[in-house]
C-alpha cells in the first residue's frame, strides 16, 4: 500500500495539500459572498489536481497525471466558469437571509472536524495506520463531507446549495487520491464527466427556477408540504 | 442468448431516443417509445428463467445477469411498458404537443437507466447508473413547468445528490477496505468484494456499509431520507410517477441488498440488518402518519410508496428464504399495483382538474370501469386478500416472527392496520360520500389510460390466488445466493 512507505517529504506534501483544502472549505463556510465561494472552490480543485499529480509522482501511478490534468481542466476551469455564468444570471451577490451566522457556522464546522478526527483515528488505529497521512486524509474526507452538508443546511441560495454538493464531491475525490490511488481509471474519468453533467443540469434548473418560480432561494420553496 | 437479450433491452430504448430526437414528431415519438418498451419487456420476460443456468458475465465483467438482477429488470420492464401505454393517453391531455418528443426521449432514457442499473457488475458503475437515473428523471418531474413541479425537481435533485454522494463515499471506503486484501488495483465487482469481505477491517466495513445504506436509502425513499419522494411523485406527470415508484426505487434497492450480502459475508454481527430493519420500520411509521391525514391524491400514493419500500426493507432485513422471497414477491406486486394506483390517480386528477381528495366525488358512478379498477387497486395496495400484496406481506410478517427482530414484525402488523383504515377511508370519501353541489363537468378517460390499469390488475389477482411453485424455487435460489456463507438461515416455506 502506498501510504505505508512514503518518504517524509511526500507525506508532508500530501498533508499540506489536504489541510489547505480543508481550510478553503472553511473559507466557503465563513463567507457570504457568492463569488468568494466560487474562487475558494476553484482553488480547492487546483489543489486536488496538484495532489493527484503528487500522488502519481511519488506512488508511480502514471495514469494519475491524466486525472490531474482532467481535474484541473474540469473542476478547476470549466465548472467554475459554468457556475460563474449561473451567478451572473442570478443577480444576487450574496446570501440575503442568514439562518446561522457565519461565525457560528465556523464553530459548528470546527466541531464537525473534531468528530471526523475521532472517527478517522478509530479507523486508523484499527488498521494499524495510526499517525500516518491516512488518518489525515480520512479526517479531511469526512469533515469536508460534514461541512458540505452544513452548507446545504444553512444556506439557501440555489448556487450555494450547488457548491455545497460540489464540496461533498471534492472531499471524496481528495480522500480517494490518497487512500485508493489505484482505483480504476475508467471510474474516475466517468465520475468527472458525471460531475459536468450534474452542473449542467443544475444550471438548467436554476434557469427554470428563475423564469417559472421567480426566486432562487429555497426559503421561498414551500408550496409542497405534508 | 442472454447476452443478446440484454443487448436488446439496452439498445431498444437507446435507438428510440435517437430516432425520437431526429424525427421530432409527437405521434411518432409515442409509437417509438411504446415499441421500445414492448421490446424491452419481451426481452426481459425470459431473463429470470435463463439467469438460473450458469454465470452470465459480459463486457469484460462489467455487466452481469444474476437471478436477483433479472427479477428487478423484469419488474422495471413491466412498469416501463405499462407506463408507456398510459403515457400515450395521458400526455395528450397536457396540451404540450411541441414538447412531447422531448418528453418521450427523456422517458425512454429514464426507462433505460432503471433497466441498466441492476445489470451493473461493478459497484462504481452501479453508482453512476443510479446517478444518471436522478439526472434524467429530474427533468421529467419538472416537465409540466408549473412552479410546484420546478420546486419538486429542485428538492429532488438536491436531496438525492446529497444522499448519493454519501453512497459514493461508502463505495470508495469499500474499495479501500478491499485494497488491503486485494492490492491497490482490482475490479470492484460484487463477487470480488464479497469474497474479500471476511478479511476486511470490520470497523471500516461497517462505516462503509452504513454510508451506503443511508446513501442508496435516500434514493429508495426510506424515512427519514424520504423527503424528496412525495414532492417528486406528486408533481411529475402520472406515467413518470409510476416509473419513479415502480422501477427507480427497486433499482436503488438492488444496491442496498447487494452491499448487505457483502457485509453479511464478513459476519459483522446484528448491526447491519438491524439498521436496515429500523429504517424500514420507521418508513412504515412515517408513511402511516402521513397517509391518515393526507389531502393530495398523488401524495397519498407517494406515501404509500414509502410504506411499501419500508416493507421491502423489512423483508430483506429479516432475511432467510422467507424474508427474501416475501420482499421479492412484494417488489413485483408493488410494481404492478402502484402503477395501477398512479394511473388511476392521474386520470382522476385530469378529469376533476384537481389534486385535492376533498374535491373528487362519486368516482364509482361517473367512471364505472376505471373507478372499479382503481378501487380494486386500492383494496389491493392496503394488503387485503385476495391480491398479491396480501401474500407477500404475510410472508414477510412470518419471516419477521421467526427472526430475532420480532418487535419489528409486530410494529409492521400494527402500522399496516392503521394504513389499511387510513388509506381506504380516503377512497370511501371519494366513492361513497354524496356530493352537495352539482359538480363541474367531468372529462372522460381514454382507453389508452384504462387498458394498462386492467393489465396491471389481472396479474395482481392471479399472483394473490396462486403463488407458482417455480417462483418459490427461484426465490429460494436468490435467497441462498445472497446468504451463502452467512450465519443462521431461516429455511422452509
Amino acid at each position: 500500500m502506498l501510504v505505508a512507505h512514503l518518504s517524509p517529504l511526500a507525506a508532508s506534501l500530501f498533508s499540506l495539500i489536504a489541510i489547505a483544502s480543508l481550510l478553503l472549505a472553511f473559507v466557503m463556510l465563513g463567507s457570504r459572498w457568492l463569488r468568494h465561494y466560487l474562487y475558494a472552490f476553484a482553488a480547492e480543485s487546483w489543489l486536488i489536481a496538484a495532489l493527484s499529480a503528487a500522488v502519481g509522482y511519488y506512488g508511480h501511478y502514471p495514469e494519475l497525471y491524466l486525472i490531474a490534468i482532467l481535474t484541473a481542466l474540469f473542476r478547476g476551469c470549466l465548472l467554475p466558469y459554468l457556475l460563474l455564468r449561473i451567478v451572473r444570471r442570478l443577480k444576487v451577490a450574496r446570501e440575503l437571509h442568514v439562518i446561522v451566522q457565519a461565525s457560528s457556522s465556523l464553530v459548528i464546522g470546527a466541531f464537525a472536524v473534531v468528530f471526523a478526527l475521532t472517527v478517522a483515528t478509530h479507523i486508523g488505529a484499527g488498521l494499524g495506520l495510526a499517525g500516518t497521512v491516512v488518518v489525515l486524509a480520512l479526517t479531511v474526507m469526512l469533515s469536508m463531507k460534514l461541512i458540505g452538508f452544513l452548507m446545504l443546511t444553512v444556506r439557501h441560495e440555489a448556487i450555494s446549495q450547488i457548491l455545497g454538493l460540489l464540496v461533498l464531491e471534492n472531499g471524496i475525490f481528495l480522500g480517494s487520491q490518497i487512500l485508493v490511488p489505484g482505483m480504476p481509471l475508467l471510474l474516475e474519468i466517468v465520475i468527472l464527466f458525471d460531475l459536468l453533467i450534474v452542473v449542467a443540469c443544475f444550471g438548467l434548473l436554476v434557469q427554470y427556477l428563475l423564469s417559472h418560480v421567480g426566486t432562487t432561494s429555497s426559503l421561498h420553496l414551500r408550496r409542497l408540504v405534508g | 442468448m442472454v447476452g443478446a437479450l440484454l443487448l436488446a433491452i439496452v439498445l431498444a430504448p437507446s435507438a428510440a431516443i435517437v430516432l425520437i430526437l431526429l424525427a421530432r414528431k409527437p405521434r411518432l415519438a409515442e409509437g417509438l417509445n411504446l415499441a421500445a418498451s414492448a421490446i424491452a419487456f419481451l426481452a426481459a420476460l425470459p431473463l429470470p428463467a435463463l439467469s438460473l443456468s450458469g454465470r452470465h458475465v459480459y463486457w469484460g465483467r462489467y455487466v452481469i445477469l444474476d437471478p436477483f438482477g433479472a427479477w428487478v429488470i423484469l419488474c422495471a420492464a413491466i412498469v416501463y411498458l405499462l407506463a408507456s401505454i398510459y403515457a400515450v393517453g395521458y400526455m395528450r391531455l397536457l396540451d404540450e404537443e411541441d414538447r412531447l418528443p422531448r418528453f418521450y426521449a427523456l422517458f425512454a432514457g429514464f426507462g433505460l437507466t432503471t433497466l441498466v442499473g441492476p445489470m451493473m457488475n461493478s459497484a462504481g458503475l452501479y453508482w453512476i447508473a443510479i446517478e444518471l437515473t436522478t439526472l434524467v428523471s429530474t427533468f421529467l418531474v419538472a416537465f409540466e413547468r408549473a412552479p410546484e413541479s420546478i420546486e419538486a425537481a429542485w428538492k429532488y435533485i438536491i436531496v438525492v445528490s446529497g444522499g448519493i454522494s454519501l453512497a459514493l463515499l461508502g463505495t470508495v471506503l469499500f474499495y479501500w477496505a478491499g485494497s488491503f486484501v486485494l492490492g491497490p488495483s482490482y475490479d470492484m465487482t460484487w463477487a470480488v468484494l464479497r469474497g474479500a469481505a471476511p478479511q476486511m477491517n470490520p470497523a471500516l466495513l461497517l462505516l462503509a456499509f452504513l454510508l451506503v445504506l443511508v446513501g442508496y436509502g435516500t434514493k429508495v425513499g426510506l424515512a427519514p431520507m424520504h423527503t424528496w419522494l412525495p414532492d417528486a411523485h406528486s408533481e411529475g406527470p402520472a406515467p413518470v410517477s409510476a416509473l419513479l415508484s415502480g422501477a427507480l426505487l427497486n433499482t436503488a434497492m438492488v444496491g442496498i441488498v447487494r452491499y448487505l450480502a457483502i457485509i453479511e459475508a464478513a459476519r459483522p454481527g446484528p448491526l447491519p440488518r438491524a439498521a436496515l430493519i429500523a429504517l424500514g420500520a420507521f418508513s412504515l411509521f412515517v408513511a402511516a402518519m402521513f397517509i391518515v391525514r393526507q389531502r393530495g391524491i398523488k401524495r397519498l400514493m407517494a406515501y404509500s410508496s414509502v410504506e411499501h419500500m419500508g416493507i421491502m426493507a423489512l423483508g430483506f432485513g429479516f432475511g432467510g428464504v422467507l424474508g427474501v422471497a416475501g420482499a421479492l414477491y412484494h417488489m413485483l406486486n408493488h410494481t404492478l399495483n402502484k402503477s395501477l394506483m398512479f394511473f388511476g390517480a392521474g386520470s382522476m386528477m385530469r378529469s376533476y382538474e384537481t389534486k385535492d381528495i376533498g374535491a373528487i366525488r362519486d368516482v364509482g358512478q361517473r367512471f364505472p370501469v376505471v373507478g372499479a379498477l382503481w378501487l380494486a387497486g386500492a383494496v389491493a395496495i392496503t394488503g387485503a386478500p385476495p391480491f398479491g400484496l396480501f401474500a407477500s406481506e404475510f410472508t414477510i410478517l412470518r419471516a419477521g416472527l421467526r427472526s430475532p427482530h420480532v418487535w419489528a414484525a409486530i410494529v409492521m402488523a400494527l402500522l399496516l392496520i392503521v394504513i389499511f383504515i387510513g388509506f381506504l377511508n380516503h377512497f370511501r370519501i371519494m366513492y361513497f360520500t354524496p356530493t352537495e353541489t352539482k359538480a363541474a363537468p367531468v372529462h372522460p378517460v381514454s382507453a389508452w389510460c384504462a387498458v394498462p390499469m386492467g393489465l396491471a390488475l389481472v396479474p395482481l389477482l392471479v399472483l394473490g390466488l396462486w403463488w407458482p411453485e417455480a417462483i418459490w424455487r427461484y426465490f429460494g435460489v436468490i435467497a441462498h445466493g445472497l446468504q451463502a456463507g452467512a450465519g443462521a438461515m431461516v429455511t422452509g416455506r
